[in-house]
């Protein structure tokens, strides 16, 4: 459909007021706001819509921008032909949305009437006058070099030469660089002096390139948005400059006056000084960028589809979760305060549920928990001799703690291969003929037996398993940049507490609690760190696994913790673990702690973890092409290993993809549903909070943390192309933080098409047992964690604890909700259904979809 | 042992011939068939060379299958082996060997699985023609089918526009460097009034009387190599596309641009070495190839802040002082620096991605706050100016651009004024009397007769620069293109009275087929999307894959792919045009340099780029 365009002549009186701040201000809040690579933070690719509610907001943003927002109709139609989404469902959601007596012109609309799809986007369309009136294609002339002047100064260590001016802003250090020089980025003459004029504003340069005030706003978006993953990435470091190691003066702002510059040299070069400006060349206004965008009968069916695809598997789940909870209600005889072996804490993240269901599986008399994989400890950390802090806590936190690892005695290893000397003329020479033939011995062995190496980003790396970490402040003058070093016996118990409290784990504490984190190791992989831990910064958690069990051992924190009613038995150990979620390894911390006994039992869980683990390979390798899941658990396991060493492989893992559900109850709630590693899962038990004050800790970061995933998932998997990496087979690593294709690309955002493509679109049910009005009354308790659900981004459901009748929000308010699915299938044996599962035919999402395997009961 | 070499370029041939026939959901079947080729090439090799090296390693030259034959032209297909092809093969196929393994699991599900394997084991043939050429016409065919294959592993995400205007920068200039092949094929064919083989090459005597003899047409023969080999090895001053080529999947970019199609030029420096050992003017010059590229190029490393483009330009360098050690005569080095280089950089490529992780761990630890100049001393300001002289890759690009392709696109523009029907209309009247007067060519005078065929060659010309130049509609660039071809032949029939009927109509059989399937592929594209303009690339391969893939074939008979009948009558024709027709000769080259890369932006721009309907998710125009 063709805007309509708005029939005016252009007037200079109708000027609006032109407003630098307010400008940069707005481009900042629509630019991608990924920061660099290192700290991959999963978000919501739509922030700057969260206002509106999911739909309109998705709308809007594909008419203003022109990506999808949701998959094409035709890929609905064909989920609909497979089955995968249920009639029964549509044609409830149809009623619900045009009412019964629409329900047969609807369902004709949605299965089969022709609509014109084509997004043609607002952004671009007043840029593109320049083209149209002088057949010059100022993206061509300008792109390359500013993308590439850019990267040299923002670059943090890939080139030998360095940008020649540092500690200045960008233009100024632009400035110095041409003042003292015999050439100039420039090719003409007026550009150049116009940037040495003093004071020199974009609003200058507009003037010039435009003319009229009243476009220069829609100019500047459509210029920033020609490259949203240059403009993207120069918004978030001015934001947050400690991303970049090597610090950077960057901004918006200096960004654009550059641009402009090169614009103006440009169009001075081919058309001479004698062009006028672009508001002079065009006699019909472009559309607003943000002015309404009109509801069409297309949108509603894709409503309508999305809704019906999202049900028909929230349905089941739903149904899956009543019935099992109706059936244990029944059996109430199952004794409850059975000793526990053990009892383990996971981090909430979806990979981790499979591991949790093979364990309890293995050794059915321990007990596991899941929480935000940080531990409610927040700091920074500093490795032995490291020059950087991590940070190793959710990104909205600002820790005011640092623990630092000290006695560490392993050296670092190095690889050759990718010194920059080799690129130079003689190192280069030498290089040739060593190296070179090395280089071709390393590829065989790499091919044929991968093994871990020191480019390989290891999870198990992260800290020294054999170094020590300053957990206990003892004076709080101890100070290190303004942060505290360690942490004070209180400030230590208020977290124990917090955690414990949170996942009421208060009481019955088994002889070993273990604290497992999760990290990712995988090779050849810019994008690993959107594997490793979101509540950890996109880092392994180790850290936060080993000074939580310490702080936890700590004899004057239990006392603390004692006076607050948690009584932690003086048997009872806590340790720290670390899951790699690539290879599938565990590795645990201080083992040394442990006593006699304990250390007699660690043996025989550590064994257990070691079956759980061989079996979680299995359940992952049905996913993997390469790998033959009937092969026996010792021959999988291997190949899960390799895989993640491989530098073949550009799916070492497959990171939170199908991610669609969390759930916040008890453990007994869906312990005994198959959920397919679909569902983050947090430790809650009602009981211990009637009043959810609890809750609301546990229910706020839920939108930012699983939602974010969720939706950057969600659009990465719809429009692959404009709002993920697209494939990443051909990326090519941008000054050390970002990856674009080609040479003179721009950075690609979000994430690649390998992490996607087993990914449903759906968004996320949380599903959280508790009363509806408690549930309520949380998530209305602030207006950012209400914005997450009453604008639909995502979905929330509720199940009272002791009817274990459903609720789903809407509008504002709970109503009970009967599912449609009746009959959940039960399987006896894990085995026999991995190994029966269905592979995907072609990534196609009509055929990846039929992996994910339906609900199920277990034992 | 003759006997066995042609089988080194039937394994790979064999090879592709079967991929082309698996279904592309076969993923195993089809990566394996290449892994299947690549060992068993591999190992044939090694079992040839060891009992190649127990005989003493004999030069071997065989001569096979003769396409066409006259009295002094026969063209021919030969084979030649020596230590040069012998580490250039097993160089070539371990590392292609070792990328097709590589790329198994790395192109898992992707969408041109088999478009990338099929491609590469036609690369590999197309490597090892080259390589195991026993002269020029071999090597050329070799040549041309490697241009071909990079193209399309440049433009292998043709959805996006950045690899398609990267894919057709590349393939113009390579085209350039096929034409430098054709002129000093042409200008050989003369001399050795034979069609020399390399094994003849190597009596030193024979070749050292021919170009005492023909001083100057050896010169112009070896510069049109030199320029040849410059190219294709991405030197001085043509080095730009090849950082721009690294849009393909990493492993092909690791095995064409990081190791064996960069490296060929040196390979044809080594190849046709005997030629200009003895001329020290074509030493220095390459020499000279060699150390401004060895300098530049390093610069250039030296400011990429991208990690492919880096490893390109060291590369680079490291070609440059191969050149180097070619010229002066260090053979067995070059080919170890070959070697290494090669291995180095297809692992550094395929690693690359690693890099953000291994370099941001170890600033981690090893972070040093930079240390910057200050002030405005005379040595910063030298120092600033080279870098921004290699930040802006010493122009290379711009001039190419500026001077090569731009005043060729200006002129064609300028021949728009004529309008389009009145020009087909003349067209064909004069090239109707243009047929009269070749007829009764006895019946026209001697001085006319003795012009005409340049003006039909200039016709020609002018046919083919504004076909490149077209933008209002594919079918007139189409019709312009084959209008040009029927000039050309026109031309060189007038000119050569011994030119013959036969060879026109082989020439002409090619050129029908390829211009007619061309014509039904615009018109069913027409028909469906009713625009043919050449405004924008347009994408048109999203709904109408069939239609591109024939268009492609037509496009590639057209312009004379090897073994095609037009590929035949270029060559044909080429010998007929004698060695002192300066003007008919620039005439025609420019016409073949410009049909290719007119043919191929006409299949460029319908149908590859972004897609022109956005009803599905395509990329942003700068990613």
């Amino acid at each position: 459909m063709v805007e309509t365009f708005i029939n005016k002549k252009v007037s200079s009186s109708e000027s609006v007021a032109f407003d630098e701040s307010h400008i940069l201000h707005e481009l900042k809040h629509y630019l991608p706001s990924q920061t660099p690579l290192k700290d991959f933070i999963h978000h919501n690719s739509l922030h700057a819509f969260q206002g509106m509610k999911f739909y309109d907001a998705i709308f809007k943003a594909s008419k203003i921008f022109g990506f999808q927002a949701t998959m094409e109709l035709n890929d609905f139609r064909k989920l609909f032909e497979v089955g995968r989404i249920r009639p029964e469902i549509l044609e409830r959601i149809i009623s619900e949305r045009k009412g019964k007596e629409q329900l047969v012109t609807w369902k004709e609309n949605v299965l089969s009437k022709k609509y014109d799809e084509n997004i043609i986007p607002r952004v671009g369309q007043l840029r593109g006058n320049w083209k149209n009136s002088y057949q010059i294609d100022l993206d061509n002339m300008v792109q390359p070099l500013l993308f590439r002047v850019l990267c040299s100064y923002l670059d943090q260590g890939i080139a030998i030469w360095d940008f020649p001016v540092g500690g200045k802003s960008f233009l100024d250090s632009i400035k110095e660089l041409e003042q003292n020089s015999f050439t100039s980025l420039f090719k003409t003459a007026r550009a150049k002096k116009l940037l040495f004029q003093p004071n020199l504003s974009m609003t200058d340069l507009l003037k010039i390139l435009i003319g009229n005030e009243a476009y220069f706003e829609q100019y500047l978006f459509d210029q920033q948005f020609s490259h949203r993953g240059w403009s993207g990435m120069v918004a978030a470091v001015e934001e947050k400059p400690d991303t970049l190691l090597s610090p950077k003066q960057i901004s918006l702002n200096d960004l654009i006056v550059f641009e402009l510059l090169m614009e103006i040299d440009n169009l001075d070069y081919v058309l001479g000084e004698k062009w006028k400006p672009l508001s002079e060349l065009i006699n019909v206004a472009p559309t607003d960028l943000f002015s309404e965008v009109s509801n069409s009968e297309l949108h509603e069916v894709f409503k309508i589809w999305q809704d019906a695809f999202e049900w028909s598997y929230y349905d089941e789940v739903l149904a899956g979760v009543k019935q099992l909870s109706l059936s244990k209600q029944k059996n109430v005889d199952v004794k409850v305060s059975e000793q526990k072996s053990f009892q383990a804490m996971f981090c909430i993240d979806e990979r981790e549920c499979s591991l949790r269901r093979h364990i309890e599986h293995i050794d059915t008399s321990c007990e596991t928990f899941g929480t935000p994989g940080f531990f409610t400890v927040e700091f920074y950390f500093q490795a032995h001799n490291a020059k950087f802090y991590d940070k190793l806590c959710p990104a909205p936190v600002t820790p005011k703690y640092l623990i630092k690892e000290y006695d560490v005695s392993d050296k670092r290893k190095h690889d050759l291969f990718y010194t920059n000397k080799t690129h130079q003329s003689f190192t280069g020479f030498i290089s040739a003929f060593t190296l070179g033939f090395w280089a071709a011995i390393r590829l065989v062995q790499n091919l044929f037996k991968p093994k871990m190496a020191p480019a390989i980003s290891n999870a198990f790396a992260h800290m020294n398993s054999k170094g020590k970490l300053t957990v206990e402040n003892e004076d709080v003058s101890q100070q290190e940049n303004n942060l505290q070093i360690g942490f004070t016996v209180d400030e230590m118990a208020t977290r124990v507490a917090s955690l414990l409290n949170g996942i009421a784990l208060t009481k019955n504490f088994a002889p070993i609690v273990y604290v497992v984190a999760h990290g990712s190791s995988s090779a050849n992989n810019p994008h690993h760190g959107a594997h490793d831990c979101g509540a950890c910064s996109g880092r392994p958690g180790s850290v936060n696994a080993r000074v939580f069990a310490t702080m936890a051992n700590n004899t004057k924190v239990r006392s603390v913790l004692k006076e607050q009613g948690i009584d932690i038995p003086n048997e009872t150990q806590f340790i720290g673990g670390l899951h790699d979620t690539a290879a599938d390894e565990i590795e645990f911390y201080d083992l040394d702690i442990l006593n006699e006994l304990n250390a007699k039992k660690h043996k025989e869980h550590a064994n257990a973890f070691e079956h759980a683990l061989d079996l979680n390979a299995k359940e992952r390798s049905r996913r993997f092409a390469s790998i033959n899941t009937k092969n026996s658990l010792k021959k999988v396991r291997q190949a899960i290993k390799e895989r993640s060493v491989s530098l073949f492989e550009p799916r070492p893992e497959l990171g939170h993809g199908t991610n669609t559900l969390c759930i916040v109850g008890k453990r007994d709630l869906t312990k005994g549903l198959f959920l397919d590693r679909r569902a983050f899962l947090n430790s809650y038990d009602y009981k211990t909070d009637p009043e959810g004050k609890f809750l609301t800790g546990i229910m706020k970061p839920l939108g930012p943390v699983c939602g974010g995933i969720n939706l950057e998932y969600y659009f990465s998997r719809v429009d692959n192309n404009k709002l993920g990496a697209g494939t990443k087979l051909p990326h090519n690593v941008m000054g050390l933080f970002g990856v674009a294709n080609s040479s003179d690309g721009d950075l690609r955002p979000g994430l690649p098409w390998q992490m996607i493509e087993v990914h449903d679109p759906v968004r996320l049910l949380i599903i959280v047992e508790h009363f509806p009005d408690v549930v309520l009354k949380t998530i209305q308790s602030t207006p950012e964690m209400y914005e997450w659900f009453i604008n639909e981004w995502v979905h929330l459901a509720a199940v009272n604890p002791e009817t274990s009748e459903l609720y789903y929000f809407s509008k504002g308010a709970f109503i009970p909700y009967q599912p449609l699915a009746d009959k959940i299938h039960f399987f006896k044996d894990v085995h026999a259904l991995l190994e029966g599962a269905k592979e995907m035919e072609t990534n196609h999402i009509a055929h990846a979809t039929q992996e994910n395997l339906p609900i199920y009961f277990y034992n | 042992m003759e006997q066995l070499l042609q089988f080194f370029i039937l394994i790979p041939f064999v090879g592709y011939v079967v991929s082309l026939f698996i279904d592309r959901k076969q993923e195993k079947m089809i990566s394996g068939i290449a892994i299947t080729t690549m060992a068993i090439h591999f190992v044939a090799l090694l079992v040839f060379v060891g009992y190649w090296l127990i005989h003493n390693s004999p030069v071997l030259n065989i001569k096979h299958l003769t396409f066409y034959k006259e009295d002094n032209i026969e063209i021919f297909i030969n084979f030649y082996f020596d230590k040069l092809t012998a580490v250039f093969a097993l160089v070539g196929g371990g590392i292609t060997f070792l990328v097709a393994v590589f790329s198994r699991f790395y192109l898992h599900r992707d969408s041109g699985f088999k478009r990338f394997f099929n491609t590469l084991l036609l690369f590999y043939f197309a490597y090892t023609l080259v390589i195991f050429s026993g002269n020029f016409e071999t090597l050329f065919v070799g040549w041309e089918f490697l241009g071909i294959t990079s193209f399309l592993l440049i433009v292998f995400y043709r959805d996006r526009y950045l690899p398609v205007k990267n894919g057709l920068k590349t393939i113009s200039l390579y085209r350039v460097g096929d034409i430098c092949l054709i002129l000093s094929l042409w200008m050989s064919h003369h001399l050795w009034h034979e069609n020399i083989t390399f094994y003849k090459l190597n009596d030193a005597q024979l070749v050292l009387s021919h170009i005492e003899e023909h001083n100057y047409f050896a010169i112009f023969i070896i510069v049109m190599f030199v320029i040849a080999a410059t190219i294709k090895s991405a030197q001085f001053p043509f080095s730009s596309w090849l950082p721009r080529a690294m849009e393909g999947p990493t492993t092909s970019s690791a095995i064409f641009y990081g190791s064996l199609s960069v490296h060929l030029g040196v390979f044809l420096l080594l190849r046709t070495y005997p030629y200009w050992e003895t001329m020290l003017s074509m030493k220095v010059l390459v020499v000279a190839i060699g150390l401004i590229t060895a300098i530049t190029a390093s610069l250039i490393a030296r400011v990429q802040s991208s990690v492919k483009t880096q490893i390109a330009y060291g590369s680079m360098a490291q070609i440059g002082i191969m050149f180097i050690e070619v010229a002066m005569g260090w053979h067995v080095l070059a080919l170890v620096h070959f070697a290494g280089n090669a291995f180095l950089r297809t692992y550094q490529l395929l690693v690359s991605p690693s890099v953000l992780g291994y370099l941001i761990h170890d600033q981690f630890f090893s972070y040093m706050p930079k240390q910057f100049g200050t002030g405005n001393s005379f040595i910063r300001k030298v120092s600033n100016s080279f870098y921004l002289w290699s930040i802006k890759e010493w122009n290379m690009d711009v001039v190419q651009f500026r001077y090569l392709w731009m005043p060729i696109k200006w002129f064609g523009r300028k021949l728009s004024f004529i309008n389009t029907k009145v020009m087909f209309a003349l067209l064909t009247v004069i090239y109707f009397g243009g047929l009269l007067c070749f007829i009764f060519e006895d019946k026209i005078t001697k001085s006319i007769d003795n012009n005409l065929h340049l003006l039909f060659g200039f016709i020609g010309m002018l046919l083919v620069i504004k076909a490149f130049a077209v933008r209002k509609s594919a079918l007139v660039a189409w019709t312009l293109i084959i209008a040009s071809q029927f000039y050309v032949i026109l031309a060189i029939a007038f000119l050569n009275d011994k030119y013959e009927y036969v060879e026109i109509l082989i020439y002409i059989s090619g050129l029908l087929v390829s211009a007619i399937v061309g014509f039904i592929c615009l018109f069913k594209l027409k028909k469906a999307e009713k625009n043919l303009d050449l405004n924008d690339f347009y994408g048109h391969i999203y709904e109408h894959p069939g239609i591109g893939f024939l268009f492609l074939l037509s496009c590639l008979g057209f312009v004379g792919l090897p073994f095609t009948p037009s590929f035949i009558g270029i060559d044909l024709m080429f010998s007929h045009i004698h060695k002192d027709e300066y003007l008919l000769i620039i005439f025609s080259s420019v016409s073949f340099l410009f049909i290719e890369i007119a043919a191929l932006r006409v299949y460029s721009r319908l149908f590859l780029g972004p897609h022109k309907k956005a009803y599905h998710p395509i990329a942003y125009r700068s990613s």
